[in-house]
């Protein structure tokens, strides 16, 4: 028997409810104009699979193993980068009266805080 | 132990991240830096999780030198080829990027669960479990989003629908499932160990693919942004739940929220399409029976763009309500530079974005902040409504089905309770349009013969251009 009073799979179930619960409060409030790079928002946090991936992939024993861990990190990698890129590129584009549209093609995961000054 | 620490540290950290970023999405200001928040975290954890070399199994250690190489090849690979389509791809198809990248994460996930299985890693029978329906998940979200994408991209045309359909599909999927409870009874009881049992799980794996794709076939074009919200949060619970068999918090809150994000989604955007995500999964919308069309009043009274065009110029204030026909056109730039000199006229000029306009909930407002108009001049559906009463004009481009009145007065419509734009309220309504062709709902819309509504034929680029000349033409002459 475990010595802990509470049996890890509710410990587990816990983190899902509340995470669950999270989730909907926080995307409850994002407003409708925001809903589309919402999406490729939360496609992108998603791709956090690719840590998993990544475990699979250096513990991987045999050929088989090998090359489903190398596809887990590929696609995973796939999510997190096109994730990001489309997410950072909508964003970048909402701009407040007054301030000229940036360009949408730019290179470089950079922070992209609204222009000062201007 | 130090390396353990750090990874758990990360996971943190990240989770914290992903929190906090998707929080600052909540408005268009604070949104940029939300998602490079989030980008933080996930380059923090991807780096701290080359520590698990450190924590490798005894067996695994051999293999370290090719496995860390294949990481990162694949890293690389995937990463670099994902990066590079999102960032040229068009804004008008970011919702087919949305699936393909969304399909990767779900086949990130089944591949995990076919690591596990395969190399007969699960602990227990809930682990199991948990691992072959995160797989299952994970399989269909693959299959069932690339799917999508391919018919977004216009790579499958015509939603495939056959007699029995359902049947079939109820079939693949109870065969699935039976195959998982196989895989569970074999292991539990100690009869066959996971490793000797490959070809079960391969062909476990096979029908989920399999089932992922008869289910997307059916469906059409127009629901398809349906389909990949609740694709998406199927990835987020794939990737929680294989997240709980390896025993990472990250993965299971950042699965989770994602999840519960999906599912909100979905809902919503089945509510502002008047249907319930059922009926979009399960029934085939527009094969449906065709209802009776109730008689339309009065007549369509097409009108020269550059009238329109003057008309709003000497009036007080101009709502548009766009459509995705504008963003076909490619008229986004034209129209902001219509609404420019409308407003150095003295025009007041707002926006009302329904809130499917476009091809998935928001893209409107996307393809409209990439034309360069402030998002302050953007107002959605329940924050303007109740203007339209007030204003002089309401200029509909490329829109149709979302400012049909039949929503709030035809019982009979399918369109019936449906949120609308209460663009017929308007003092004047200009419609501009290809021709008299329906909408996606194929319905007739009572707004185009009313006596306070003109139609402006023609290419929404061209009649912008005409009406921009127009303005423009004014402009010069009271110059003068």
């Amino acid at each position: 028997m475990s010595s802990q009073i509470t049996n890890p799979t509710f410990v587990a179930l816990t983190i899902f409810m509340l995470a669950a619960f999270t989730g909907w409060v926080i995307i409850g409030r994002v407003p409708a104009i925001l809903h589309t790079p919402l999406m490729s928002g939360s496609d992108f946090v998603h791709g956090i699979v690719v840590v998993g991936g990544l475990f699979a992939l250096l513990n991987a024993t045999t050929a088989i193993e090998q090359a489903f861990g190398f596809l887990a990190v590929l696609f995973g990698a796939g999510n997190a980068a096109g994730g990001y890129a489309v997410t950072e590129r909508m964003l970048a584009m909402f701009q407040p009266s007054g301030h000229p549209a940036r360009h949408a093609r730019r290179s470089g995961p950079r922070p992209v805080h609204a222009r000062k000054g201007r | 132990m130090i390396p353990q620490l750090i990874i758990g540290v990360t996971d943190l950290a990240a989770a914290f991240l992903f929190l906090y970023g998707l929080k600052r999405m909540s408005s268009p200001v604070t949104a940029p830096s939300g998602i490079f928040v989030a980008g933080v975290g996930m380059l923090v954890a991807i780096l701290a999780s080359f520590l698990y070399v450190f924590g490798v199994s005894a067996a695994a250690r051999p293999h370290l030198g090719i496995n860390v190489g294949l990481a990162l090849i694949a890293l690389v690979l995937g990463g670099g080829a994902a990066w590079w389509s999102g960032k040229k791809a068009a804004m008008t198809s970011m919702p087919q990027m949305v699936a393909l990248y969304n399909g990767m994460g779900g086949g990130a996930a089944a591949a995990i669960a076919a690591v596990e299985l395969f190399g007969d890693k699960t602990r227990g029978a809930t682990q199991l479990v948990v691992t072959l329906v995160g797989a299952l998940i994970g399989a269909v979200s693959l299959s069932g989003s690339l799917i999508a994408w391919a018919k977004l991209e216009g790579i499958l045309h015509k939603p495939l629908r056959v007699r029995g359909q359902q049947v079939v599909n109820g079939l693949v999927m109870l065969w699935t499932l039976a195959l998982g409870g196989y895989l569970v009874f074999a292991a539990a009881s100690g009869r066959a160990p996971l490793m000797s049992l490959p070809l079960a799980i391969g062909l476990f794996f096979g029908s989920a693919l399999l089932f992922g794709v008869l289910m997307t076939l059916p469906i059409g074009g127009a629901d398809m942004p349906v389909v990949i919200s609740i694709y998406n949060a199927c990835t987020g619970l794939a990737v929680g739940l294989e997240g709980f068999v390896l025993g990472t918090p990250a993965l299971m809150i950042a699965g989770m929220v994602v999840g519960a994000a999906g599912l909100f989604l979905t809902l919503l955007m089945a509510k502002a399409m008047n249907r319930s995500v059922g009926n979009v999964l399960f029934t085939n919308f527009g094969g449906a029976k065709k209802h009776a069309q109730g008689d339309v009043k009065g007549s369509l009274k097409p009108v020269d763009a550059g009238d329109a065009g003057i008309f709003m110029r000497y009036a007080g204030s101009v709502i548009i309500v766009p459509g995705y026909g504008l963003a076909v056109a490619q008229a986004e730039q034209k129209l902001y530079e219509l609404v420019k000199l409308l407003q150095a006229a003295g025009v007041s000029v707002r926006f009302a974005v329904h809130p499917v306009a476009g091809r998935m909930p928001g893209q409107m407002d996307v393809l409209l902040a990439e034309a360069g108009v402030p998002y302050d001049l953007i107002f959605q559906l329940d924050d303007i409504n109740d203007d339209f009463k007030t204003c002089d004009v309401a200029l509909v481009i490329g829109a149709n089905d979302v400012v049909n009145p039949a929503a709030r007065t035809d019982k009979s419509s399918p369109l019936y309770g449906m949120p609308i734009l209460d663009a017929d309220q308007a003092k004047k309504v200009y419609v501009v349009k290809r021709g008299e062709g329906k909408g996606y709902a194929d319905i007739v819309n009572g707004l185009f013969y009313a006596d306070n509504c003109n139609m402006v034929y023609g290419d929404a680029r061209a009649v912008l251009v005409k009406m921009i000349e127009a303005v423009r033409s004014v402009e010069s002459s009271t110059a003068a």
